[in-house]
Protein backbone atom coordinates (compact mmCIF):
# COMPACT_ATOMS: atom_id res chain seq x y z
CA UNK A 1 0.00 0.00 0.00
CA UNK A 2 1.07 3.37 -1.08
CA UNK A 3 0.08 6.56 0.38
CA UNK A 4 0.57 10.07 -0.46
CA UNK A 5 0.24 12.88 2.14
CA UNK A 6 0.65 16.02 -0.09
CA UNK A 7 1.00 19.31 1.30
CA UNK A 8 3.81 22.38 1.66
CA UNK A 9 4.17 21.17 5.35
CA UNK A 10 2.14 23.83 7.54
CA UNK A 11 0.33 22.71 10.95
CA UNK A 12 -2.61 21.00 9.33
CA UNK A 13 -0.28 19.37 6.55
CA UNK A 14 1.69 17.58 9.80
CA UNK A 15 -1.65 16.59 11.70
CA UNK A 16 -2.99 14.86 9.03
CA UNK A 17 0.45 12.80 8.72
CA UNK A 18 0.73 12.21 12.06
CA UNK A 19 -3.13 10.76 12.31
CA UNK A 20 -2.02 8.44 8.95
CA UNK A 21 1.06 7.39 10.20
CA UNK A 22 -0.36 6.37 13.49
CA UNK A 23 -3.16 4.57 11.93
CA UNK A 24 -1.07 2.74 9.72
CA UNK A 25 1.25 1.94 13.16
CA UNK A 26 -1.48 0.67 14.82
CA UNK A 27 -3.07 -1.46 12.14
CA UNK A 28 0.06 -3.45 11.31
CA UNK A 29 -0.14 -2.06 7.99
CA UNK A 30 2.48 -2.77 5.53
CA UNK A 31 2.49 0.74 3.85
CA UNK A 32 4.88 3.05 2.51
CA UNK A 33 3.97 6.83 3.51
CA UNK A 34 5.50 9.44 1.25
CA UNK A 35 5.17 13.69 1.61
CA UNK A 36 4.69 15.22 -1.08
CA UNK A 37 5.05 19.28 -1.61
CA UNK A 38 5.44 20.03 -4.89
CA UNK A 39 2.36 22.02 -6.12
CA UNK A 40 2.87 20.92 -9.59
CA UNK A 41 2.85 17.52 -8.81
CA UNK A 42 -0.59 17.71 -6.86
CA UNK A 43 -2.01 19.60 -9.59
CA UNK A 44 -1.43 16.65 -11.94
CA UNK A 45 -3.83 14.71 -9.50
CA UNK A 46 -6.15 17.20 -9.26
CA UNK A 47 -5.87 18.32 -5.99
CA UNK A 48 -6.25 21.98 -5.24
CA UNK A 49 -6.61 22.43 -1.65
CA UNK A 50 -4.51 20.96 1.55
CA UNK A 51 -3.59 18.57 2.96
CA UNK A 52 -4.97 15.97 0.81
CA UNK A 53 -4.64 12.11 1.14
CA UNK A 54 -3.84 9.56 -1.72
CA UNK A 55 -3.79 5.65 -0.94
CA UNK A 56 -2.98 3.80 -3.90
CA UNK A 57 -3.58 6.52 -6.41
CA UNK A 58 -6.98 7.32 -5.10
CA UNK A 59 -7.73 10.61 -3.59
CA UNK A 60 -9.52 10.10 -0.10
CA UNK A 61 -9.46 13.77 1.47
CA UNK A 62 -8.94 17.45 -0.17
CA UNK A 63 -8.76 20.22 1.74
CA UNK A 64 -8.73 19.19 5.42
CA UNK A 65 -6.61 16.74 7.58
CA UNK A 66 -8.80 13.69 8.09
CA UNK A 67 -10.24 12.43 11.30
CA UNK A 68 -8.27 9.08 13.02
CA UNK A 69 -11.70 7.51 12.55
CA UNK A 70 -11.91 7.96 8.70
CA UNK A 71 -8.37 7.09 7.87
CA UNK A 72 -9.36 4.06 9.71
CA UNK A 73 -11.99 3.38 7.61
CA UNK A 74 -9.84 3.92 4.36
CA UNK A 75 -7.26 1.26 5.76
CA UNK A 76 -9.35 -1.30 6.31
CA UNK B 1 -14.33 17.54 -12.71
CA UNK B 2 -15.12 13.90 -11.57
CA UNK B 3 -16.99 12.89 -8.51
CA UNK B 4 -14.99 10.49 -6.00
CA UNK B 5 -16.93 7.36 -5.42
CA UNK B 6 -15.64 5.82 -2.13
CA UNK B 7 -16.62 7.76 0.66
CA UNK B 8 -14.90 10.77 1.14
CA UNK B 9 -13.65 12.81 4.43
CA UNK B 10 -16.42 12.69 6.78
CA UNK B 11 -19.27 10.86 5.34
CA UNK B 12 -18.47 7.56 6.82
CA UNK B 13 -22.29 6.19 6.51
CA UNK B 14 -24.29 5.66 9.35
CA UNK B 15 -27.51 4.40 9.24
CA UNK B 16 -30.23 7.13 9.54
CA UNK B 17 -31.03 5.57 12.98
CA UNK B 18 -27.87 6.37 14.52
CA UNK B 19 -27.45 9.56 13.04
CA UNK B 20 -30.32 11.09 14.42
CA UNK B 21 -28.85 9.70 18.03
CA UNK B 22 -26.01 10.73 17.37
CA UNK B 23 -28.25 14.60 16.76
CA UNK B 24 -29.62 13.96 19.63
CA UNK B 25 -26.75 13.80 21.69
CA UNK B 26 -25.26 16.84 20.33
CA UNK B 27 -28.46 18.94 20.85
CA UNK B 28 -28.14 17.86 24.68
CA UNK B 29 -25.28 18.53 24.80
CA UNK B 30 -25.61 22.06 23.31
CA UNK B 31 -28.32 23.75 24.85
CA UNK B 32 -27.53 23.24 28.35
CA UNK B 33 -23.78 24.14 27.50
CA UNK B 34 -25.31 27.44 25.60
CA UNK B 35 -27.08 28.12 28.92
CA UNK B 36 -23.75 27.49 31.06
CA UNK B 37 -21.87 29.71 28.90
CA UNK B 38 -24.04 32.58 29.19
CA UNK B 39 -24.06 32.11 33.09
CA UNK B 40 -20.76 32.52 33.25
CA UNK B 41 -20.21 35.40 30.79
CA UNK B 42 -22.84 37.90 32.63
CA UNK B 43 -20.84 37.04 35.83
CA UNK B 44 -17.62 37.53 34.47
CA UNK B 45 -17.07 41.44 35.49
CA UNK B 46 -18.39 41.21 39.17
CA UNK B 47 -16.37 37.91 39.83
CA UNK B 48 -12.79 39.59 38.61
CA UNK B 49 -13.92 42.41 40.37
CA UNK B 50 -14.55 40.16 43.85
CA UNK B 51 -10.90 38.52 42.80
CA UNK B 52 -8.63 41.39 42.33
CA UNK B 53 -9.87 43.53 45.09
CA UNK B 54 -11.30 41.30 47.66
CA UNK B 55 -9.74 38.20 47.34
CA UNK B 56 -6.20 39.38 46.14
CA UNK B 57 -6.42 42.73 48.37
CA UNK B 58 -5.58 45.12 45.43
CA UNK B 59 -6.50 48.26 45.11
CA UNK B 60 -8.94 49.80 42.83
CA UNK B 61 -6.52 52.64 41.75
CA UNK B 62 -3.59 51.22 41.83
CA UNK B 63 -1.64 50.38 38.30
CA UNK B 64 -1.36 46.81 39.32
CA UNK B 65 -4.95 46.42 40.32
CA UNK B 66 -6.13 47.78 36.93
CA UNK B 67 -4.06 45.11 34.91
CA UNK B 68 -4.78 42.68 36.84
CA UNK B 69 -8.81 43.07 36.68
CA UNK B 70 -8.69 43.74 32.90
CA UNK B 71 -6.64 40.59 32.86
CA UNK B 72 -9.09 38.34 34.96
CA UNK B 73 -12.45 39.93 32.96
CA UNK B 74 -10.99 40.04 29.63
CA UNK B 75 -9.08 36.51 29.13
CA UNK B 76 -12.41 34.46 29.84
CA UNK B 77 -14.35 36.70 28.45
CA UNK B 78 -12.67 36.50 25.09
CA UNK B 79 -12.30 32.60 25.51
CA UNK B 80 -15.75 32.29 25.88
CA UNK B 81 -16.55 34.72 22.64
CA UNK B 82 -14.03 32.67 20.48
CA UNK B 83 -14.89 29.42 21.89
CA UNK B 84 -18.76 30.26 20.27
CA UNK B 85 -17.97 31.55 17.28
CA UNK B 86 -15.67 28.96 16.24
CA UNK B 87 -18.03 26.63 16.62
CA UNK B 88 -20.68 28.23 14.94
CA UNK B 89 -18.03 29.10 12.25
CA UNK B 90 -17.20 25.46 11.81
CA UNK B 91 -21.17 25.03 11.25
CA UNK B 92 -20.85 27.16 8.44
CA UNK B 93 -17.91 26.55 6.61
CA UNK B 94 -19.37 22.65 6.52
CA UNK B 95 -21.49 24.32 3.35
CA UNK B 96 -18.50 25.88 1.75
CA UNK B 97 -15.95 23.97 0.55
CA UNK B 98 -12.92 25.77 -1.87
CA UNK B 99 -13.91 23.23 -4.74
CA UNK B 100 -17.69 24.95 -4.76
CA UNK B 101 -16.50 28.43 -4.02
CA UNK B 102 -14.12 27.89 -6.97
CA UNK B 103 -16.97 26.21 -9.24
CA UNK B 104 -19.30 29.40 -8.05
CA UNK B 105 -16.45 31.65 -9.43
CA UNK B 106 -15.61 30.00 -12.68
CA UNK B 107 -18.65 31.11 -14.66
CA UNK B 108 -18.05 34.98 -12.93
CA UNK B 109 -17.55 38.03 -15.29
CA UNK B 110 -15.41 40.34 -13.76
CA UNK B 111 -17.05 43.67 -11.46
CA UNK B 112 -19.98 40.76 -9.55
CA UNK B 113 -17.24 38.20 -9.53
CA UNK B 114 -14.96 40.57 -7.37
CA UNK B 115 -17.88 41.07 -5.05
CA UNK B 116 -18.24 37.66 -5.08
CA UNK B 117 -14.77 36.61 -4.49
CA UNK B 118 -14.88 38.63 -1.36
CA UNK B 119 -17.98 37.77 0.24
CA UNK B 120 -16.80 33.66 -0.31
CA UNK B 121 -13.52 34.75 1.29
CA UNK B 122 -15.15 35.33 4.48
CA UNK B 123 -16.83 31.72 4.73
CA UNK B 124 -14.74 29.40 2.65
CA UNK B 125 -12.39 27.70 4.96
CA UNK B 126 -8.74 28.69 3.89
CA UNK B 127 -5.80 28.89 5.48
CA UNK B 128 -2.60 30.91 4.46
CA UNK B 129 -0.45 27.60 3.32
CA UNK B 130 -3.32 26.83 1.17
CA UNK B 131 -3.23 30.05 -1.12
CA UNK B 132 -1.05 28.30 -3.37
CA UNK B 133 -3.00 25.10 -4.41
CA UNK B 134 -5.91 27.63 -4.28
CA UNK B 135 -4.52 29.95 -6.74
CA UNK B 136 -3.61 27.13 -9.28
CA UNK B 137 -6.64 26.02 -8.67
CA UNK B 138 -8.50 28.84 -9.92
CA UNK B 139 -6.41 29.29 -12.77
CA UNK B 140 -7.20 26.11 -13.61
CA UNK B 141 -10.74 26.74 -13.40
CA UNK B 142 -10.85 30.04 -15.40
CA UNK B 143 -11.32 32.07 -12.61
CA UNK B 144 -9.81 35.80 -13.69
CA UNK B 145 -6.77 37.12 -11.84
CA UNK B 146 -8.61 39.83 -10.66
CA UNK B 147 -11.20 38.01 -9.05
CA UNK B 148 -8.79 35.35 -7.82
CA UNK B 149 -7.04 38.26 -5.64
CA UNK B 150 -10.38 39.82 -4.29
CA UNK B 151 -10.95 36.26 -2.84
CA UNK B 152 -6.85 35.85 -1.26
CA UNK B 153 -7.39 39.71 -0.05
CA UNK B 154 -10.43 39.04 1.34
CA UNK B 155 -9.93 35.27 3.01
CA UNK B 156 -7.14 36.52 5.59
CA UNK B 157 -8.50 40.33 6.16
CA UNK B 158 -12.23 39.92 6.66
CA UNK B 159 -11.59 37.44 9.83
CA UNK B 160 -14.14 36.46 11.12
CA UNK B 161 -12.44 35.87 14.82
CA UNK B 162 -11.63 39.07 13.68
CA UNK B 163 -14.99 40.39 13.51
CA UNK B 164 -16.71 38.78 16.58
CA UNK B 165 -13.97 39.87 19.00
CA UNK B 166 -14.28 43.63 17.93
CA UNK B 167 -18.03 43.28 18.09
CA UNK B 168 -17.99 42.29 21.26
CA UNK B 169 -14.81 44.09 22.86
CA UNK B 170 -15.84 47.59 21.24
CA UNK B 171 -19.24 47.04 19.76
CA UNK B 172 -21.02 46.87 16.51
CA UNK B 173 -20.60 49.64 15.16
CA UNK B 174 -16.41 49.38 14.90
CA UNK B 175 -17.32 45.41 13.97
CA UNK B 176 -19.47 46.69 11.00
CA UNK B 177 -16.67 49.53 9.88
CA UNK B 178 -14.19 46.97 10.07
CA UNK B 179 -16.72 44.30 8.18
CA UNK B 180 -17.76 46.84 5.29
CA UNK B 181 -13.92 48.32 4.88
CA UNK B 182 -12.40 45.14 4.68
CA UNK B 183 -14.62 43.85 1.86
CA UNK B 184 -14.85 46.96 -0.05
CA UNK B 185 -10.90 46.91 0.00
CA UNK B 186 -10.77 43.58 -1.48
CA UNK B 187 -13.43 44.03 -4.01
CA UNK B 188 -11.47 47.09 -5.58
CA UNK B 189 -7.95 46.42 -4.75
CA UNK B 190 -8.97 43.15 -6.72
CA UNK B 191 -10.21 44.88 -9.17
CA UNK B 192 -7.92 47.25 -9.66
CA UNK B 193 -5.17 44.40 -10.25
CA UNK B 194 -7.87 42.72 -13.07
CA UNK B 195 -7.79 46.12 -15.13
CA UNK B 196 -3.80 46.10 -15.18
CA UNK B 197 -3.81 42.77 -16.99
CA UNK B 198 -0.63 41.08 -14.84
CA UNK B 199 -1.23 37.83 -15.98
CA UNK B 200 2.12 38.01 -17.62
CA UNK B 201 3.81 38.62 -13.97
CA UNK B 202 1.94 34.85 -12.76
CA UNK B 203 5.17 32.58 -12.79
CA UNK B 204 5.82 30.56 -15.94
CA UNK B 205 5.12 26.96 -15.02
CA UNK B 206 1.87 27.95 -13.87
CA UNK B 207 0.90 28.79 -17.83
CA UNK B 208 2.41 25.57 -18.29
CA UNK B 209 0.95 23.45 -15.28
CA UNK B 210 -0.54 20.35 -16.95
CA UNK B 211 -3.14 20.43 -14.38
CA UNK B 212 -4.89 17.30 -14.11
CA UNK B 213 -9.12 17.39 -13.19
CA UNK B 214 -10.01 19.03 -10.06
CA UNK B 215 -10.86 15.96 -7.40
CA UNK B 216 -14.36 17.05 -5.82
CA UNK B 217 -15.36 15.48 -2.87
CA UNK B 218 -19.03 15.08 -3.05
CA UNK B 219 -20.13 15.21 1.19
CA UNK B 220 -23.12 14.11 2.31
CA UNK B 221 -23.08 15.77 5.46
CA UNK B 222 -25.70 16.03 8.47
CA UNK B 223 -26.46 18.21 11.08
CA UNK B 224 -24.94 15.73 13.30
CA UNK B 225 -21.87 15.83 11.09
CA UNK B 226 -22.26 19.34 11.14
CA UNK B 227 -22.37 20.24 14.61
CA UNK B 228 -19.46 17.71 14.72
CA UNK B 229 -17.69 19.64 12.50
CA UNK B 230 -17.90 22.72 14.89
CA UNK B 231 -16.18 20.67 18.09
CA UNK B 232 -13.50 20.02 15.69
CA UNK B 233 -12.93 23.90 14.78
CA UNK B 234 -12.94 24.40 18.47
CA UNK B 235 -10.56 21.80 19.44
CA UNK B 236 -8.47 22.57 16.54
CA UNK B 237 -8.97 26.59 16.29
CA UNK B 238 -9.22 27.33 20.31
CA UNK B 239 -6.41 24.82 21.19
CA UNK B 240 -4.14 26.99 18.34
CA UNK B 241 -4.93 30.39 19.06
CA UNK B 242 -5.82 30.78 22.92
CA UNK B 243 -1.50 31.64 23.72
CA UNK B 244 -1.86 34.54 21.14
CA UNK B 245 -5.20 35.30 22.91
CA UNK B 246 -3.70 35.26 26.55
CA UNK B 247 -0.50 37.17 25.60
CA UNK B 248 -2.44 39.49 23.61
CA UNK B 249 -4.54 40.52 26.40
CA UNK B 250 -1.39 40.83 28.81
CA UNK B 251 -0.09 43.43 26.71
CA UNK B 252 -4.18 45.05 26.46
CA UNK B 253 -3.75 44.50 30.00
CA UNK B 254 -0.27 46.20 30.66
CA UNK B 255 -0.99 49.47 28.46
CA UNK B 256 -4.59 49.35 30.25
CA UNK B 257 -3.11 50.11 33.62
CA UNK B 258 0.05 51.68 33.25
CA UNK B 259 0.22 53.84 30.26
CA UNK B 260 -1.29 57.14 30.95
CA UNK B 261 -4.60 58.39 29.90
CA UNK B 262 -4.10 60.26 26.23
CA UNK B 263 -0.77 58.90 25.66
CA UNK B 264 -1.44 57.61 22.56
CA UNK B 265 -3.10 60.33 21.37
CA UNK B 266 -0.05 61.98 20.87
CA UNK B 267 1.39 59.36 18.58
CA UNK B 268 -1.36 57.36 17.43
CA UNK B 269 -3.97 60.39 17.77
CA UNK B 270 -6.02 61.92 14.65
CA UNK B 271 -3.39 65.06 14.42
CA UNK B 272 -0.69 62.95 14.03
CA UNK B 273 -1.13 62.45 10.24
CA UNK B 274 2.18 60.36 9.78
CA UNK B 275 0.61 57.70 12.41
CA UNK B 276 -1.29 56.13 9.41
CA UNK B 277 1.39 55.00 6.84
CA UNK B 278 3.73 54.77 9.80
CA UNK B 279 0.77 52.00 11.80
CA UNK B 280 0.65 50.44 8.10
CA UNK B 281 4.67 49.35 7.67
CA UNK B 282 4.85 48.47 10.83
CA UNK B 283 2.00 46.25 10.86
CA UNK B 284 3.59 44.81 7.23
CA UNK B 285 6.52 42.31 8.68
CA UNK B 286 4.38 41.48 11.88
CA UNK B 287 2.40 38.51 11.99
CA UNK B 288 -0.16 37.83 14.56
CA UNK B 289 -3.10 36.07 15.12
CA UNK B 290 -6.32 37.66 14.68
CA UNK B 291 -7.34 36.47 18.03
CA UNK B 292 -4.54 38.38 19.55
CA UNK B 293 -4.39 41.54 17.94
CA UNK B 294 -8.01 42.55 19.11
CA UNK B 295 -7.19 42.90 22.86
CA UNK B 296 -4.44 45.24 21.79
CA UNK B 297 -6.29 47.12 19.84
CA UNK B 298 -8.96 47.66 22.62
CA UNK B 299 -6.35 48.78 24.76
CA UNK B 300 -4.49 51.58 22.35
CA UNK B 301 -8.29 52.99 21.47
CA UNK B 302 -8.66 53.18 25.37
CA UNK B 303 -6.00 55.68 25.41
CA UNK B 304 -6.92 57.67 22.83
CA UNK B 305 -5.77 56.10 19.68
CA UNK B 306 -7.38 57.29 16.47
CA UNK B 307 -9.82 54.30 15.45
CA UNK B 308 -8.66 54.62 11.70
CA UNK B 309 -5.11 54.55 12.62
CA UNK B 310 -5.44 51.52 14.97
CA UNK B 311 -7.87 49.92 12.37
CA UNK B 312 -5.30 50.05 9.35
CA UNK B 313 -2.09 48.82 11.94
CA UNK B 314 -5.01 45.74 12.69
CA UNK B 315 -5.79 45.39 9.30
CA UNK B 316 -1.93 45.38 7.95
CA UNK B 317 -0.87 42.84 10.41
CA UNK B 318 -3.47 40.27 9.29
CA UNK B 319 -3.70 40.80 5.75
CA UNK B 320 -0.44 41.55 4.46
CA UNK B 321 1.88 39.26 6.05
CA UNK B 322 5.43 38.23 5.35
CA UNK B 323 5.09 34.81 5.34
CA UNK B 324 1.98 34.57 2.82
CA UNK B 325 4.14 37.13 0.43
CA UNK B 326 6.62 33.95 0.63
CA UNK B 327 4.33 31.33 0.30
CA UNK B 328 3.13 33.18 -3.25
CA UNK B 329 6.44 33.81 -4.53
CA UNK B 330 5.83 30.06 -5.86
CA UNK B 331 3.02 31.60 -8.05
CA UNK B 332 3.86 35.14 -8.45
CA UNK B 333 6.81 37.13 -10.13
CA UNK B 334 8.00 39.79 -7.36
CA UNK B 335 6.34 42.86 -9.40
CA UNK B 336 2.94 41.35 -9.27
CA UNK B 337 3.62 40.90 -5.57
CA UNK B 338 4.77 44.22 -5.01
CA UNK B 339 1.64 45.57 -6.47
CA UNK B 340 -0.51 43.36 -4.64
CA UNK B 341 1.25 44.66 -1.17
CA UNK B 342 1.04 48.34 -3.05
CA UNK B 343 -2.91 48.21 -3.81
CA UNK B 344 -3.54 46.76 -0.81
CA UNK B 345 -1.71 48.80 1.65
CA UNK B 346 -3.25 52.11 -0.19
CA UNK B 347 -6.66 50.66 0.36
CA UNK B 348 -5.51 50.01 4.49
CA UNK B 349 -4.21 53.36 4.41
CA UNK B 350 -7.36 55.58 2.78
CA UNK B 351 -9.41 53.71 5.14
CA UNK B 352 -7.15 54.54 8.10
CA UNK B 353 -7.62 58.19 6.58
CA UNK B 354 -11.03 57.89 6.07
CA UNK B 355 -12.11 57.08 9.61
CA UNK B 356 -9.81 59.51 11.43
CA UNK B 357 -11.27 62.52 9.53
CA UNK B 358 -15.31 60.84 10.27
CA UNK B 359 -14.82 60.01 13.62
Amino acid sequence: MKIVICGPGCASCEKAKKTVEQAVQDRGIDAIIEKETDFAEMAKMGIFSTPAVVIDGEVKCVGRAPERSEVDTWLS
Amino acid sequence: MKPIESPPCGCIRTPSGRNRQRLVRNLVLFIPGLALWWLVYSRLDPVSRFLTYDLFGLSRDSHLGETVQFFIFEVPKVMLLLTLIVFLVGIIRSFFTQERTRRYLAGKRESAGNVMAALLGIVTPFCSCSAVPLFLGFVQAGVPLGVTFSFLIAAPMVNEIALVLLYGLLGWQVAAIYLTSGLVIAMVAGWIIGRLHLEGWIEDWVQEMRAGEAVVMEEKLTWADRIERGRIAVRDIVGKVWPYVVAGIGVGAAIHGYVPEDFMASIMGKDAWWSVPAAVLVGIPMYSNAAGIVPIVEALLGKGAALGTVLAFMMSVIALSLPEMVILRKVLKPKLIAVFIAVVGSGILFTGFLFNMLF
